[in-house]
């Protein structure tokens, strides 16, 4: 998967547990959880569709890493097959 | 054998009776005990043994074998302000005393509006398991705790062979106590009461989460060793003693069962028409959305009990059947 | 021929407006269906009604606001297996059998009608059945109606032969019983499990309880079916209307709590390493949609101190203390838009962690889409609030009318703390309990608090 491909499924994944989150105005390096005021619920349920929609395990160690949108995409890129 | 039973001292289930029996004639002289060879003899199976030099033969009485004649007698004295303790040998011949028992001694409160209580103890033994064949092996307490008017106790364990004569001689309401032949030479530790025993509740003698084992008397020692068992394979069994057999504690039936979702009850009487059947019953009422599988119940087989041993044992509620059935309830 | 009324959804609910039917006319209902969205000045409710039967009339239109009382539709008595109820008021004036008990399902699928044979024909007067005594029986023993039948016997009377044609067009209309225990039926119900989906572990396939918890946790995550609305319009307040009549509601119930409850306070901090270890350890070797948060951990917890010092659970109501038979933990929900809900999660005690755990998800969900049910918003008997995840350590919340008792979480952070004797760095939670002391005292308080630490110790048995 590549870069945009990844941001593309991060934001979607946001907008499925968020409907009315605004992501044009999120900068990419801007924690999401406080600017969309997400709770421990809501960032458990985003981790969940990340996984299911890439296929790919997330652990609870690898979460500090998405908190922003490019940590996130990154981190599809890097673990992505 | 006339060593007193003091409390906090090793003693059977035997000697904790005869110490109640001791204690009551000492406390009141209203008390006296009689029936069939209650006092020369010590009692058929030794529980008053001692009593008649003790008290004198006045207070303990041998009788004719007339169980509906020494019945109706204690009723008398009961109406006449005495405390009498009858026993019956074994709950086969109380069947020659029940019109005495239902249609006067559970009555007559009622027929004089309140006026005549008949404050009456009548024991009984109960129970198979010792090769007495088929006149003196039965368990009946069902018949007795369909009869409203009366209370129906059978206790178990040793604290409740020691402790709940009081509290049923203090009852208005003549009481009928069960005591399970194969429990007499029962030996334990006998603790001091933590508080007096109540007449109304049933016991919950091991706590548990997956499965409820409700049962009472003679079976209680059955359930008890299943519930082991059942630990053993992780199967965590909650043991329930109902006690006093009338009136049924459903409460603690229904709180159970609340937990644990799943019921065996063991019960030494004929499945048809069983105390088992009415305590299923009520589960059906109360329970019918805490439970996640079919009540079960382990009875015994519907015929005469058999003398010879192999047979007898075939035919009653066993440690194994107990498992097996709470096996089929959980698997 | 039963009402289904405007429902009191709260102590300060005096009318709510009808939002959207989810049944039409003729539908067969069963009690605990929801059948209608209510929004009230506080949020937006489906209710489940009271009896069982089929729909009939609908009296009032989406949209409207009404009294709490009110009628708003009419529920008649069902035939088994049929929904028509024109059909019911003609075979008024004879038994009915009562409705064919079927898993609990919203009934939102449309009935199949039943094929008839034969057809009737017109200009008969059906309310004379020529029928003896054996007929009428038989077509009471098997839910048949006879003014629905043409006799082919002679004179049109209806013979056994015409009975068993249609009970047997009946039977093949109506859907297979599925063996379930009742506990899992009831389980079904409580978290929206439906049990033709669910496969069965029992004797004989039947479907236990545990089989619908592993279906629940599973479909979790799957978005919500569709849902059919009746009325094509959905009525709504716009939304700051909203959040000042959900103010206001606040307002008075908080200030009612305030001016009622003679609050007392205790917290206490839980050492969490045991709680938090098992828990990375559980989410490591479970798949993605099995995860736990602490705040699972936690609120059962919670749900099992209740149980063990259930003088804090039940209400205090005319002078004095009701305990509640069940647990039901109210679990305080922030709302996006602003506002507070906190809708019970019921029997939470009796819940598995991965079951509490997805009942968590869901309700959440529901509370901030505004599809609570009524039982949920009403039902609770202890509340809960976890401000965790806004970054404080500490809440002393206000305690929610008529219940006697708040627990409060903040959030599990590191603290050095003194551990063997030596100085350690811990997990640790500040849990706090605002207690009603017309109730309850400081001793029975503290005995909770205790308990609830105690439980945390030993996360495997949660």
């Amino acid at each position: 998967m590549n870069r945009t491909d990844a941001l593309n499924v991060v934001k979607e994944s946001i907008a499925q547990v968020i409907p009315d989150a605004d992501l044009a105005t999120l900068g990419p390096d801007e924690a999401f959880r406080d600017a969309l005021e997400m709770d421990s619920l809501d960032f458990l349920t985003y981790i969940e569709i990340l996984g299911e929609r890439t296929g790919m395990r997330i652990d609870d160690e690898d979460t500090p890493q998405l908190t922003t949108l490019s940590g996130s995409a990154d981190f599809l890129v890097a673990h992505g097959r | 054998m006339n060593a007193v039973a003091t409390e906090g001292t090793k003693t059977t289930y035997r000697e904790a009776m005869r110490e109640a029996l001791r204690e009551a004639l000492r406390s009141d002289d209203r008390v006296f005990l009689m029936g069939e060879d209650v006092g020369r003899y010590g009692g058929c199976f030794g529980v008053s043994l001692g009593l008649l030099e003790e008290f004198g033969p006045d207070r303990v009485r041998d009788t004719p074998l007339s169980e509906s004649a020494f019945v109706g007698a204690g009723i008398g004295a009961a109406l006449a302000g005495m405390r009498p303790v009858v026993e019956i040998m074994t709950v086969n011949f109380s069947l020659l005393a029940l019109d005495q028992l239902l249609n006067n001694a559970a009555t007559l409160l009622h027929m004089s509006g309140g006026q005549l209580p008949v404050p009456l103890v009548i024991r009984m033994t109960t129970g198979a398991g010792r090769q007495l064949a088929a006149q003196h092996s039965h368990s009946l307490e069902g018949f007795y705790a369909h009869i409203p008017g009366i209370r129906v106790l059978a206790p178990a364990t040793l604290e409740d062979a020691r402790h709940m004569l009081a509290p049923a001689l203090a009852d208005p309401d003549p009481v009928v106590v069960f005591e399970h032949g194969s429990l007499y030479n029962a030996s334990g530790e006998l603790l001091p009461p933590t508080a007096p025993v109540d007449l109304d509740h049933a016991a919950i003698r091991r706590p548990g989460t997956d499965i409820s084992l409700i049962t009472y008397g003679g079976s209680l020692p059955k359930a008890r060793a299943a519930a082991d068992e059942l630990a053993a394979e992780g199967i965590d069994a909650e043991v329930i003693d109902l006690r006093t057999l009338r009136p049924l504690d459903g409460a603690t039936v229904t709180a159970s069962v609340a937990r644990t979702h799943r019921a065996v009850i063991v019960d030494e009487a004929w499945r048809t028409g069983s105390l088992a059947a009415e305590v299923s019953a009520r589960i059906a009422e109360e329970s019918f959305y805490d439970l996640d599988a079919p009540v079960e119940r382990v009875c015994s087989a519907e015929v005469p009990i058999p003398y010879a041993r192999q047979l007898e044992e075939a035919a009653l509620p066993q440690t194994a059947d107990i498992v097996a059935a709470a096996h089929r309830a959980v698997d | 021929m039963g009402e289904f009324t405007m429902p009191s959804l709260g102590a300060d609910m005096d009318e709510g407006t009808l939002v959207e039917w989810l049944v039409g006319p003729g539908d067969l209902i069963r009690r605990g269906d929801p059948v209608a969205v209510i929004e009230t000045a506080k949020s937006t409710i489906e209710v489940e009604c009271f009896e069982s039967g089929a729909m009939g009339r609908l009296l009032v239109e989406p949209g409207t606001t009404v009294p709490v009382g009110t009628p708003l539709a009419l529920i008649e008595p069902a035939a088994e297996g049929r929904g028509e109820p024109e059909r019911a008021r003609k075979a008024q004036g004879k038994p009915q059998a009562p409705p064919a008990p079927e898993h609990a399902r919203p009934a939102r699928t449309s009935k199949p009608s039943p094929a008839r044979t034969p057809v009737p024909s017109g200009g008969r007067d059906r309310g004379h059945v020529g029928a003896g005594p054996l007929i009428r029986r038989l077509a009471e023993q098997s839910g048949v109606d006879l003014t629905a039948l043409d006799g082919s016997g002679p004179a049109g009377r209806v013979t056994r032969a015409d009975i068993e044609r249609a009970a047997a067009a009946t039977t093949a209309a109506r859907p297979s019983r599925i063996r379930a225990t009742p506990l899992a039926r009831r389980r079904a119900a409580e978290l929206g499990v439906d049990l033709s989906a669910v496969t069965g572990t029992g004797k004989d396939s039947a479907i236990r309880a545990e089989d619908v918890s592993k279906a629940a946790s599973g479909h979790a995550a799957a978005p919500p079916p569709p849902r059919r609305t009746t009325a094509a319009v959905r009525a709504s307040h716009p939304p700051e209307d909203q959040a000042s009549g959900m103010r206001q509601v606040i307002a008075r119930l908080m200030t009612r709590a305030n001016r009622d409850i003679p609050h007392y306070y205790l917290s206490t901090t839980v050492d969490m390493a045991t709680a938090m270890d098992w828990l990375h350890d559980h989410n490591r070797r479970s798949p993605m949609s099995e995860r736990l948060l602490p705040a699972a951990l936690l609120l059962k917890a919670a749900a099992l101190a209740a149980h063990e010092v259930p003088e804090l659970n039940g209400f205090w109501t005319d002078d004095r203390f009701a305990a509640a038979q069940d647990i039901h933990l109210g679990v305080a929900v922030s709302l996006r838009g602003g506002g507070l809900v906190a809708p019970a999660l019921h029997r939470a005690d009796t819940l598995g962690l991965p079951e509490l755990m997805t009942a968590l998800k869901d309700l959440v969900s529901r509370a901030r889409t505004g599809r609570l049910r009524g039982s949920e918003v009403s039902d609770a008997t202890i509340t809960v609030t976890h401000l965790g995840d806004q970054g404080v350590e500490t809440v002393f919340g206000v305690i929610h009318p008529p219940q006697v008792a708040l627990v409060g979480f903040g959030r599990v952070v590191d603290r050095p703390c003194a551990v063997d004797g030596l100085l350690g760095v811990r997990p640790v939670v500040t849990a706090t309990l605002s207690a009603d002391h017309r109730a309850t005292d400081g001793a029975v308080g503290a005995r909770y608090l205790t308990t609830l630490d105690r439980l945390l110790q030993n996360p495997e048995k949660l």
